[in-house]
């Protein structure tokens, strides 16, 4: 029995190290636009696209609008951009479509590895993380924006405050009150392979419109509601004057008690005076 | 996430820029930042303005090349005064707009500029028209143009209501130049702003230690 368990621990490591993939260089093909004939044989997969996350006390809202196109082709109206990764950790994909969904699978397992090495549940940070080693890593090859966010029970004299934190007794039993953060978190991992954490973040080509709305709109204790309905109103905004945005608004609340999914359909979506 | 940088490759001075003008009850209101860069990294001016008063009631605001925009300008201004002369009559605004979109139209393989055209004329009141770079005209109720306009789409979208007053207008106009200025770094400086009426022009200027500040500054 103990002879087996070093050569286990190998097979092991070295399934790890073979999680390297390969990248294949992306098509980039941005002359030869003509108005007579179709490119979507031309033009790779893009999730042109508005996502974005807001972190709020005790969750995170994530969003994000459902349109994939082939050049002015739209190979799907509802796409859905708001990839699981992990139980409580989630995250909205912008870019070349192949090259996230290929960075969300390796993640995934990566991520699912970790947990069971470590027995509990992974930290967002952890996520973010190995989202932005793969992404600059591959800066060169891949055309990838991705924002994670999630939740995740950090625990014993921790300092990382977020905009939601609760005090707790330590489960030892000990007098003292100790600050435990049950965080939520929102990274962003742009084009390149930078990670920061923001309270509020926005992404994708439809995301240049509004960075307005958004910095005015903003507030820090925001409640569930609110949050949706922001997050909701900012995607319906830049949906309208993206091109490559479009279809249903697609939102993720992520807290302690789980996910809740929701859809909204292109009729319901919130209306603005001059539409 | 598909790149949203516009590398302008515009010719020397560019008003890489922020312009808007909006309609309110009695009049319109036209503004712009003051920043004049070189390229994407060197501010060639601080202070310019932007908004070039082409008769007694009617403004232009300029974004693209700037020596193009001074050119189209001072065409436009000399032609619309000869022609209120011939008319005997202050110029109506579509006419000082239809003046630099033919100049824009004839000219379109040369020139690099957008121009936003709005004032008050006594026939149909406060109009402003936008010309844009191939030589569209266009009639809006309120407009925005430059480099820092594709921050503040979605925020006048949501915010813009027809018929706003005098300080709901300025208050909208200070807010979203702002806004687009905090996040477009080759637009920046101070906020001018004309008020256009049918009684007055008055320029009113916001500094920048008194624009409005929002939740991360």
């Amino acid at each position: 029995m103990c002879g087996l368990l070093p050569g286990v621990l190998h097979l092991l490591s070295s399934f790890k190290m073979s999680t390297a993939l390969q990248f294949p260089a992306s098509v980039s093909t941005l002359n030869n636009y003509n108005d007579l004939y179709p490119d979507w044989t031309q033009r790779e997969v893009s999730t042109g696209t508005t996502i974005m996350a807001v972190e709020f006390d005790g969750g995170v809202v994530m969003g994000a609008d459902s349109r994939t196109t082939t050049g002015a082709y739209i190979a799907n109206r509802v796409t859905d951009k708001l990839t699981p990764i992990h139980e409580r950790i989630f995250c909205c994909r912008s870019g070349s479509a192949a090259d996230t969904q290929a960075i969300a699978d390796a993640v995934t397992y990566q991520l699912g590895f970790h947990s069971i090495e470590l027995d509990e549940a992974p930290l967002v940070q952890t996520a973010a993380s190995l989202f932005r080693d793969m992404c600059y890593r591959y800066r060169e090859e891949l055309m990838a924006g991705i924002i994670v966010a999630g939740w995740d029970p950090r625990r014993g004299g921790q300092v990382h405050f977020s905009s939601c934190s609760q005090t707790r007794r330590r489960r030892s039993g000990s007098s003292e009150r100790v600050c435990v953060c049950v965080c939520v978190q929102v990274y962003t991992v742009p084009v390149g392979g930078m990670m920061t954490r923001q309270p509020v973040s926005v992404g994708g080509s439809g995301s240049s419109y509004i960075y307005g709305y958004v910095d005015s709109n903003y507030r820090p204790a925001m409640s569930k509601e609110e949050c949706l309905k922001f997050t909701a109103e900012a995607l319906t905004l830049a949906m309208e004057r993206d091109g490559s945005s479009g279809g249903v608004v697609r939102l993720a609340v992520i807290s302690e008690q789980g996910v809740e999914r929701q859809v909204i359909l292109g009729n319901q979506l919130p209306k603005f005076s001059t539409v | 996430m598909d790149s949203h940088h516009s590398y302008s490759q515009v010719k020397g001075v560019s008003t890489g820029t922020t312009i808007l003008a909006v309609k309110f009850n009695g009049g319109v209101i036209i503004g712009s930042d003051s920043r004049a860069s070189m390229g994407e990294s060197y501010v060639s001016s601080k202070t310019i303005n932007k908004l070039i008063q082409v008769h007694d009631r009617i403004f232009c605001c300029i974004a693209g090349s700037l020596a193009d925009a001074q050119a189209v300008t001072k065409m436009a201004k000399f032609q619309l005064s000869f022609h209120s002369i011939q008319m005997e009559s202050p110029p109506l605004v579509k006419a000082a707009a239809s003046i630099m979109r033919e100049l824009c139209y004839n000219n379109k393989e040369e020139l690099q500029a957008g121009f936003i055209t709005a004032g008050w004329d006594r026939k149909k009141g406060p109009q402003i028209y936008v010309v844009s770079l191939g030589g569209m005209l266009l009639s809006q109720p309120f407009t925005i143009g430059g480099s820092g306009s594709t921050y503040i789409y979605g925020y006048v979208d949501a915010k813009f209501k027809p018929d706003m007053s005098l300080e709901e207008a300025i208050q909208f106009s200070t807010n979203a130049l702002a806004l687009a200025m905090g996040r477009d770094n080759v637009s920046g400086g101070v906020v001018h702003l004309v008020v256009i009426t049918e009684a007055e022009v008055k320029h009113v200027v916001v500094p920048g230690n008194k624009l409005p500040k929002f939740h991360d500054e």
